[in-house]
């Protein structure tokens, strides 16, 4: 490095003291090489993970019994779907910040009836089953409150069943629910109920959002994302499956998760992202705002970054 | 037919001429590819911002590869594998590049003298680089897609966001990963670099006065004032 007196070509922002020689493009170029290898070679050492998506048939193969309590919330009405509220429906109050409801106001943009989407209508599309046709004609011929009895006297008695299993539920009324979600687990066994759930939509597909409700209703995701690390409790929001970095950029974000009071409300997701939105705000208005904007004179850092300077012109 | 004689490039008239003008008087050429830089613009600190736009390049050659042979080709091929490769340490190494930029910047206090635009942008374009990554793991149509996308749900759905930014609807999150965000972000890093171009480095505390038309510190606040 050459460090001369002269004066700079352009005024480049009006510096008047000593410049030295800098090769913009060369500087550029040099970089571009130096992280391509780098790239290249993290690529070719480390890879990169794909863990293949879980479908609703590995689901019913590998849990069937809480596929079919799973299936069993949808009906009674009881499932995080079904009583999710806004943007899918009415049925939840949401989160709020204090006395605001962000999620109310948004309204109902996403509409998901789960009883009538996760499990009815795909029974529907299977032809030529009259047992079925009469177990769902039964079903919807109820009343509200008869078909909100039936599947929640079965939902309580699959809970207290050795393993959930539906086969040995204690015997009661609990109407066309048992044959209705016994059908809705040999459909999804075929693959069948992961095709119907993407074609409510028609011919071409690019929205998941109703399979992927459905399938965050049960534990199984879940259960997989655990085994990961990738759960919110265990800063899942920065990791990534197998041993790759994640997004680690999102320490902070996943770090109030970990901390009171934000893990003992219901409405933490809406104060961490109020929290994080004005935590944003401060750094892009830094310049502007007294006593931060003058911090950095003070930590001493840019001594060490500017060493060279301060020897030569030592204050 | 009459003509007129030539005029003078630099006063042409009408709405191209002025333009130009005012193009070229707020970011000369020699502004706009300097040759030379201060003195103090001697440190390792300074390198990662340019290693970040590298960084940023790689991302974007990687991720238009992975675009040109759709969605689900890197889970069939090996080649398309390994572009994901690239495009995953891409994006791993601009974000460590950039957060050393950042910091290195506010240890600087780099916003002073006429340059807080600079690092409001710079800031923006972290927060959209942020935005624009967690699309990516959107879409990558496998079980992080599922995971993150179901989690994020409820933060997004908690501030009303969700009903219009619908992270499970993974065709619209594809659109907004590989269109709308990097074009918002592709403006925000033209614009820094531009003012960075323009205003150029900032001086070491107590230097200020070494540039034309700077304020100095006042003394004792720890701040510079304008």
């Amino acid at each position: 490095m050459t460090t001369t007196l002269r004066k700079p070509v352009s005024p480049a922002a009006g510096w008047n003291g000593p410049t030295r020689s800098y090769d913009l493009v060369k500087e550029f170029v040099i970089a571009l090489v130096v992280m391509g290898l780098l790239v290249v070679g993290l690529a070719v050492l480390l890879g990169s993970p794909d863990e293949g998506s879980v479908t609703l048939r590995q689901w019913a193969a590998a849990d069937p019994n809480g596929f079919v309590a799973t299936a069993t919330s949808e009906l009674a009405g009881d499932s995080t779907s079904a009583g999710y509220g806004p943007p899918y429906n009415t049925n939840g109050n949401g989160q709020q910040l204090g006395p605001v409801h962000l999620q109310n106001g948004a309204g109902v943009r996403e509409p998901v009836d789960p009883a009538n989407d996760f499990v009815l209508t795909p029974l529907r599309s299977i032809p030529g089953d009259p047992a079925l046709t009469g177990a769902l004609d039964r079903y919807t011929a109820a009343s509200g409150d008869q078909q909100a009895t039936w599947a929640g006297d079965y939902e309580t008695a699959l809970g207290n069943a050795p393993d959930n299993d539906p086969a040995k539920v204690a015997s009661g009324d609990y109407g066309p629910v048992p044959e209705l979600t016994g059908r809705l687990l040999t459909m999804a066994l075929t693959g069948g109920l992961d095709a119907a759930l993407t074609s409510q939509q028609g011919f071409y597909a690019s929205d998941y959002t109703k399979p992927l409700l459905f399938l965050a209703d049960g534990d199984y995701l879940a259960g997989k994302a655990d085994d990961q690390h990738l759960s919110g409790d265990q800063w899942g929001m920065m990791n990534e499956t197998g041993n790759f970095p994640g997004q680690a950029w999102l320490w902070l974000y996943t770090f109030w998760y970990q901390i009171p009071p934000f893990t003992h409300t219901a409405n933490a997701d809406a104060w961490i992202w109020a929290l994080m939105a004005l935590l944003s705000l401060v750094l892009v208005l830094v310049p502007f705002i007294p006593g931060l904007r003058g911090l950095p004179r003070y930590l001493g850092v840019h001594k060490l970054i500017w060493r060279e300077y301060y020897r030569q012109h030592p204050r | 037919m009459t003509t007129t004689p030539a005029a003078d490039p630099a006063e042409s008239p009408g709405w191209t001429g002025r333009l130009r003008r005012r193009l070229v008087g707020t970011l000369p050429p020699e502004k706009l590819m300097p040759d030379r830089q201060p003195a103090y613009v001697a440190s390792w600190i300074y390198v990662f911002g340019v290693l970040t736009i590298a960084a940023l390049i790689w991302v974007l050659v990687s991720g238009a590869w992975l675009a040109l042979a759709g969605p689900q080709w890197w889970h069939t091929s090996a080649v398309g594998h390994f572009v994901n490769s690239l495009h995953l340490w891409g994006v791993e190494l601009f974000f460590f590049c950039m957060v050393i930029h950042l910091w290195g910047k506010f240890f600087m206090a780099a916003w002073r003298g006429r340059r807080k635009l600079t690092w409001v942008i710079g800031a923006i374009a972290f927060l959209a680089s942020i935005g624009t990554a967690f699309t990516g793991y959107l879409v990558q149509t496998n079980f992080d897609s599922q995971w993150i996308s179901t989690q994020a749900k409820d933060g997004l759905n908690s501030v009303g966001v969700g009903a219009w930014f619908n992270v499970l609807n993974t065709g619209q999150m594809l659109l907004w990963h590989v269109l709308l965000l990097p074009l918002v972000l592709g403006v925000l890093t033209v614009w820094h670099v531009l003012l960075v171009r323009r205003r150029g480095v900032v001086p070491p505390f107590g230097a200020e006065g070494r540039e034309s038309g700077q304020p100095v510190p006042v003394a004792g606040h720890g701040e510079t004032e304008r």
